[in-house]
């Protein structure tokens, strides 16, 4: 089992305001990060992940309890100690203009360098070091304003990575980026935390991401509670759907993903087999129809004939004439323009 | 594989790092040529051998020339070389203190502060009826440095005490802003119930000028931006921290508080003692910034700073140069001819260099 990094003892999170008022967001949370894991922290908009990321690293003091790490209570660290075991980076796309990616990424050594900044041959080494961690050599002489928002997300990491951290804390770091990217930099940080044996924390919403990348998954819920597990696990104890327990959406357990809440309102009979009748089961779901095989004497009956190249759709509605479409499209606008509720 | 790249890419990033330092060499290399240009120029000309013979045997083929050159040229043009170089590291710390391409030195209000000590000792000293001949006693230089002074200084305690409470750059600067339109609306009372000659005299002031500096106020001016200057050299791993942003400054272990109140103590400092001797001078603080990431076309303070030493005090030495119109019996007012001469250089540079895309 590798060795707990980061530990947290009843800490409770949230903000005090004003006048001794108080806002708590989560408390009585025991949480372990470990050496060498990809921790996903997921939870619906507002829940607190921000907070409680921010408490994780020391910049906002916990209401109660205490954050450890290594053994250490965070609260007795200088800022200077905790930057050389925690970094992190950050949702907001930095503008700073006129910098180099390797100046920037040298800019990661800022708590080991003298009072002036000057890297010893040392930090030069560590920042190449994190350049080629990160695949990011061939924009080492670039300007930062040149890069694509995945590059730049890169290249924030390898700065991250040239402050040696033992946990890298990382807001939202997929957000901006595509699918191909988002699964280069969730692979990145799964291989960082892997071979490098450093904790990675990111906050996401990309479950689908998180689900196949995590170790483990903090999930916070709106009533403060943070679940920890495996995701597999947390699957399986219905955890998501609880999290994100709302009426437009239900999280499907079995396939592992978020499902519509449609409430069907008519009933059409679709004749047809295989990943047409697939696709087409799921462009009238989406406009209210509830899909049978069976040959009921529904309102709208649809046969799918043709080839699996070019498809058409036999559509039978009652008072109206018997009509052939070629795409899903067609379909659906005939099928909304038939529907009595004008849906 | 790896090795190879990051190899090749670290001698080019040092490659360029060669060429930031040629630069830079080169620069202080126009600096000192303005220089001695400013010692020759002016209502007596004087050939740059001559300049050259008194600069390093103190005589000259007129003994005029040797009393010019060491009691009145060679004082305006160090004020001029410094307050240049004091207002472009000043502007720059407050473009990347508040990540704000607009920022200048007195953006914070230090200029208004001073300008209200000059206006209230011009323009409310004695009554109304008081001779003209006492108001120009007032003038007498020192007694504008001193109320100068005190004006920036008494600004700059304001705003490094609200450096330390406000958690948010941005509040600082909205309410530096304030402070600054408080002053004025102070200034423009005082302005409006004041005679005509004592307007004037406040207003020659606000023009700007390099030459009423003497030896001995030198000895005050030079040290006060030595210290402006090393204080801004110390901050340099700070500045480029703060490039980006504050929450990346503090994940990094910087105390962000102390350092807020280091670098507008340094740049109130600068821009004090600038506008406390030679009035407020504007534009090079905004422009000279600007000019030097242009031409090293890097946001690195280690070359900045440098770089806006020089180019600023080329700037004041060469604006002055021009303010003197060398070959006709007038001096024009400093502030306009640094603006009216500067923007267009600066906006000629900054085309060529950023097309389109801008940042700090």
């Amino acid at each position: 089992m590798n060795e707990p990094v980061l530990t947290t003892e009843n800490l409770r999170i949230g903000y005090s305001g004003r006048g001794g008022v108080r806002r708590i967001i989560a408390d009585h949370l025991n949480l372990t990060l470990r050496s060498g894991e990809v921790v996903c922290l997921m939870g619906p908009n507002g829940v607190g992940k921000s907070t409680l990321l921010r408490t994780l690293i020391g910049m906002q003091p916990p209401l109660a309890g205490r954050v450890f790490l290594d053994k250490t209570d965070l609260a007795t660290l200088k800022p200077r100690e905790i930057a050389r075991r925690i970094s992190v980076v950050l949702t907001e796309r930095i503008e700073v203009g006129q910098l180099s990616v390797y100046n920037l990424v040298a800019l990661g050594r800022y708590p080991y360098t003298n009072w002036f900044g000057r890297l010893t041959p040392h930090d030069e080494a560590i920042v190449q070091t994190a350049i080629a961690a990160t695949q990011a050599e061939h924009l080492a002489g670039r300007y930062i304003h040149e890069l694509s928002d995945g590059e730049r997300q890169r290249v924030m990491v390898a700065r991250a990575l040239a402050q040696e951290p033992q946990v890298m804390v990382l807001d939202e770091p997929t957000a901006f980026l595509d699918l191909p990217h988002r699964v280069a930099m969730m692979q990145l940080l799964r291989r960082l935390a892997h071979d490098t044996q450093r904790a990675v924390i990111l906050s996401t919403h990309d479950l689908d991401l998180a689900l196949r990348s995590a170790d483990i998954v903090w999930l916070m819920t709106t009533d403060g509670t943070v679940y920890s597990g495996a995701p597999e696990d947390l699957v399986l104890s219905g955890a998501f759907e609880k999290a994100f327990a709302n009426c437009e959406i239900t999280f499907d357990r079995y396939h592992g993903q978020f499902r519509f809440h449609y409430s069907p309102v008519h009933r059409a009979t679709l004749l047809g087999e295989g990943l047409i009748r697939k696709w087409t089961s799921h462009a009238l779901e989406r406009i209210g129809y509830l899909t049978s095989s069976t040959d009921n004497p529904t309102a709208l009956r649809i046969t799918i004939s043709g080839t699996e190249q070019q498809p058409c759709w036999h559509i039978q509605a009652k008072g109206h004439p018997e009509r052939c479409v070629y795409s899903l499209h067609d379909l659906v606008t005939l099928v909304r323009e038939m529907s009595p509720s004008g849906n | 594989m790896g090795k190879i790249f990051a190899t090749t890419n670290k001698s080019s990033v040092h490659l360029h790092q060669h060429l930031q330092m040629v630069i830079l060499i080169v620069m202080s290399g126009i600096t000192l040529v303005s220089f001695l240009l400013s010692l020759s120029a002016g209502s007596v000309p004087i050939p740059l051998e001559q300049v050259l013979t008194i600069l390093f045997h103190k005589e000259a083929e007129r003994a005029t020339w040797v009393t010019i050159i060491y009691d009145f040229r060679i004082p305006k043009a160090l004020t001029a070389a410094l307050a240049g170089a004091a207002l472009g590291v000043s502007g720059l710390q407050m473009q990347t203190l508040f990540r704000n391409p607009l920022a200048d030195p007195f953006i914070l209000g230090i200029s208004s502060g001073a300008s209200l000590g000059v206006a209230i000792v011009v323009l409310s000293v004695g009554t109304a009826n008081t001779s003209l001949l006492a108001v120009t006693g007032l003038l007498s230089n020192i007694s504008l440095v001193v109320a100068a002074s005190f004006g920036a200084g008494i600004v700059m305690i304001l705003v490094i005490f609200i450096a330390q409470q406000v958690r948010s750059s941005i509040t600082l600067l909205i309410l530096g802003l304030m402070i600054s339109y408080v002053t004025s609306a102070v200034v423009s009372l005082l302005l409006y119930f004041s005679i005509a000659e004592r307007i004037h005299a406040y207003i020659a002031w606000s023009f700007g000028n390099f030459g009423g500096v003497t030896w001995s106020q030198l000895w005050v001016l030079g040290p006060t931006i030595g210290i402006g200057l090393f204080l801004a050299f110390l901050l340099t791993k700070a500045l480029n921290a703060l490039l980006l942003g504050e929450t990346y400054a503090r994940s990094m272990g910087m105390n962000i508080q102390m350092t807020r109140s280091g670098i507008v103590l340094s740049s109130a400092v600068l821009a004090g003692a600038v506008t406390a001797f030679c009035g407020p001078i504007a534009f090079l603080g905004v422009a000279v910034p600007h000019l030097c990431r242009a031409l090293l076309r890097t946001s690195d303070h280690n070359v900045l700073i440098p770089a806006c030493i020089w180019v600023g005090a080329t700037t004041a030495l060469v604006g002055d140069l021009i303010a003197q119109a060398p070959g006709f019996s007038i001096v024009l007012p400093l502030n306009a001819i640094t603006s009216l001469v500067g923007a267009p250089i600066v906006i000629w540079v900054i085309l060529q260099r950023y097309r389109g895309t801008f940042s700090l």
